[in-house]
């Protein structure tokens, strides 16, 4: 049924009708609402057999999680930003116990400053955690991406996390067609554990193992990545059958065919993207697109395939790792490296703390990446005297105070000074 | 074995051979019998795990799990933290659990547990019981805010603290638990203030009471009849459940594995460690001292408290008096017959 409706209303909508059978639930900005949604649905009977437990912090909610898990529920949680690595140890622990937990993710900067927006910090910080990530570029693609990795994280039995953009999705109104409890059903059987804690069959989950067998737990937790990214692309053509329209499976591509250059990004940026390609291409500039949907498990064979015969890629990055650049461009050229020809990955650093990423300041940065392109990160929208201002001020002065607070203060009265 | 609830919950026997206070089976009824001494046991620990000799947890482990598994007709699920109980039960791919088990973190246990409880409770297994257990560490430091939050929600879970008072498993390093002057790796026994702080102490069975959950006890390994009783009748309760067991560890105390029972009773008889039961918030029960002894007499044994031995009457030791006798006022751990 098509609403218009708010992303988190329309995503709690789509996982309602993944029958969870234990929601935990954490308050923390942006991924609120939808545990908001969850709770008023199973207080309401609308969701039937299911307990919404109110944990005591986001590390409670991922324990209480482990444990419905690994009693053979299906579980869901949600969290975001510093609620993410405050559950960061068990977050770990679900992917290592092989838990299949879907969680979503409010994609948000981390702190500190302290900041709500969005920006993919928190979802960089723990993609080596264990999980498969699959980025949302629009709301429809959330709720449809959380149907799918019920499915996917219960058939291969590895948590899955769902990164919506915060605000810029979880928070926008759009057009979003809910899909009818019949066609889920059809799609998504009851959660089958591949182990369950039970009295009737006791067992011990969740041994010490040393060095003796460390390494084979680790070679059989990477070779499911393996399979799933096998089983991405099928359950996302089982998918189109059923409902009639698809999330691209591990990548989509946006007129690629005589690109000069291609963008790689992930999340609501794409659309931003794929209009400013439009507008690129009337003035003569062809720039294509790949649209990464999952990024763990890393789809390096498709985009080798994607990528072939491309000169410059450039990747718009919404975190970065300090002193080292950009992780999806890292991984990208990882990727890449075997090709003939490698396309050169040039990086730029977007959206931080959810600054808007505008069409102008993408065109600028396309027509650099074909002019000049550059080595290293490129800032988008940087403001560039604020930075040297700054940089002067605290290598003259020793007291020179807190960075932020400082930047702010440049920001607020850029005649300071 | 369910009738035990309709006794006194400090059974009067007449007889009972002093020093030891030892009650043996053969001198109650049948049915009051201990669970352990029962053919038909679980042996939910089963033997060839490695605790040290003299372990208290171990023996407190073995005696409540079982006694929760006979409770619940063996429909347990056993929520372990890391710590010591789960590090010398499970290396791999060993087990000495033979119940259904299941180890995530270290600070999580209480969480996991409501987490399985809430699972059952979905899938309407009303007869899986939830038990999670941990150290001292586990459950005082790291773990509260889990335990907490579950204690708060009323959650169906019995969790049990095994207290031995450090964090053992890593080397005897100072927890919440660790009493005023113990030497531990981190509270070392050097400089002029040599070993634990004189701090306020943290009774988490108290916390627990703040919460008004329906039952909390305290136990110790020196009374397995009593921890027994406390165990099925928690088990008898739904909601948060807490039971505190002061576990001697010999590694971690500096005392000899012979003496974990005479230790652990020390505890109890010096006024060190308060054995009481108490339900909706309110203390219901204090298990009398039999033989009050003074401090002394539980520090001595211990190379942990050795320093406070070194010189004559030092001070510290009256400060660990007052802190024992105010046990005793507090819990009024003093039958009135024997009060003079």
């Amino acid at each position: 049924m098509l609403k218009q409706i708010e992303g988190s209303v329309s995503t709690a909508e789509a996982i309602g009708l993944c029958r969870p059978e234990v929601i935990c639930a954490y308050p923390i900005t942006p991924q609120t609402h939808i545990v908001e949604g969850l709770g008023r649905m199973v207080k309401q009977g609308a969701i039937k057999n299911c307990e919404f437990i109110n944990v005591e912090s986001e590390f409670g909610a991922m324990s209480a999680c482990i444990g419905s898990s690994v009693a053979g529920a299906r579980t869901y949680t949600a969290t975001a930003s510093q609620g993410l690595l405050f559950m960061c140890e068990a977050v770990y622990n679900a992917s290592g116990m092989g838990l299949p937990i879907v969680m979503t993710l409010g994609v948000r900067a981390i702190g500190a400053p302290i900041n709500i927006w969005n920006d993919h910090s928190d979802a960089m910080a723990l993609r080596d955690a264990g999980w498969l990530q699959l980025f949302a570029e629009n709301n429809q693609e959330a709720g449809d991406l959380h149907i799918q990795a019920f499915k996917l994280a219960e058939a291969v039995s590895i948590p899955v996390m769902v990164c919506v953009d915060g605000f810029i999705l979880t928070h926008a109104v759009e057009r979003v067609d809910i899909p009818t409890q019949e066609d889920v059903d059809a799609y998504l059987p009851p959660f089958d554990p591949v182990q369950v804690v039970d009295p009737k069959a006791p067992m011990s989950i969740g041994s010490m193992v040393g060095p003796e067998a460390f390494t084979e737990v680790r070679w059989l937790q990477n070779y499911k990545y393996g399979q799933a990214e096998k089983m991405i692309p099928a359950l996302n053509t089982e998918f189109k059958a059923r409902f009639g329209r698809d999330t691209g499976g591990l990548l989509r591509t946006y007129k690629m065919d005589d690109a000069e250059i291609v963008a790689v990004a992930m999340g609501s940026v794409n659309g931003t993207i794929k209009d400013t390609i439009d507008q690129l291409r009337e003035e003569g500039l062809k720039v294509g697109l790949v649209t990464l949907v999952s990024y763990r498990p890393f789809p390096a064979e498709a985009l080798k395939a994607a990528l072939k015969g491309h000169k410059t890629v450039v990747c718009v990055e919404r975190a970065f790792n300090f002193g080292m650049g950009g992780p999806l461009s890292s991984d990208l050229e990882h990727a890449l490296k075997t090709l003939p020809n490698t396309p050169r990955v040039l990086t730029c650093i977007a959206g931080l703390g959810g600054r808007p990423i505008t069409r102008a300041s993408l065109r600028e940065m396309f027509k650099k990446a074909k002019k000049e392109p550059w080595n290293g990160m490129l800032f988008l929208d940087l403001n560039q005297k604020i930075v040297d201002d700054e940089v002067k001020h605290m290598t003259s002065v020793r007291k020179s105070g807190p960075l932020a607070e400082n930047v702010v203060a440049r920001v607020k009265t850029p005649a300071a000074e | 074995m369910n009738n035990i609830l309709d006794l006194e919950p400090t059974q009067k026997l007449k007889f009972y051979q002093k020093g030891t206070f030892t009650v043996g089976n053969r001198l109650v009824s049948e049915e009051e019998r201990a669970v352990q001494s029962s053919m038909g046991r679980s042996n939910s620990i089963n033997c060839g795990h490695r605790g040290c000799r003299g372990c208290g947890e171990a023996l407190g482990a073995r005696f409540a799990v079982d006694a929760a598994m006979r409770a619940c007709d063996n429909n347990l699920v056993v929520v372990n933290a890391t710590g010591c109980l789960e590090v010398f039960s499970t290396p791999y791919p060993e087990s000495a659990w033979q119940v259904a088990w299941v180890h995530s973190l270290f600070g999580n246990a209480a969480a996991v547990a409501t987490g399985v409880a809430a699972a059952y409770r979905v899938k309407g297994r009303k007869e899986v019981r939830v038990m999670a257990q941990g150290g001292d560490g586990g459950t005082t430091d790291i773990g509260l805010g889990c335990l907490s939050g579950m204690f708060e929600r009323n959650d169906d879970v019995m969790y049990i603290c095994y207290d031995n008072e450090a964090y053992m498993n890593t080397g005897v390093q100072r927890s919440s638990a660790t009493p005023p002057a113990a030497r531990t790796a981190t509270t070392d026994a050097v400089g002029p203030e040599p070993g634990n702080v004189f701090g306020t102490g943290k009774s988490v069975a108290r916390i627990a009471m703040a919460h008004r959950i329906p039952y909390v006890a305290t136990a110790t390994v020196a009374d397995l009849h009593d921890l027994e009783r406390k165990v099925i009748k928690s088990m008898s309760i739904h909601g948060a459940r807490y039971i505190h067991i002061n576990v001697p560890c010999p590694l971690g105390w500096g005392a000899q594995s012979h003496d974990t029972i005479r230790l652990a009773r020390l505890a109890v008889e010096t006024g060190i460690f308060p054995v009481y039961e108490g339900e909706y918030g309110k203390v219901t029960e204090s298990r009398k001292i039999r033989d009050r002894q003074p401090v002394e007499a539980f520090l001595k044994p211990q190379r942990r408290f050795a320093h406070l031995f070194k010189k004559p009457n030092d001070p510290r030791i009256a400060q660990i008096q007052a802190i024992a006798d105010a046990n005793i006022a507090e819990f009024d751990l003093i039958a009135k017959e024997d009060q003079e």
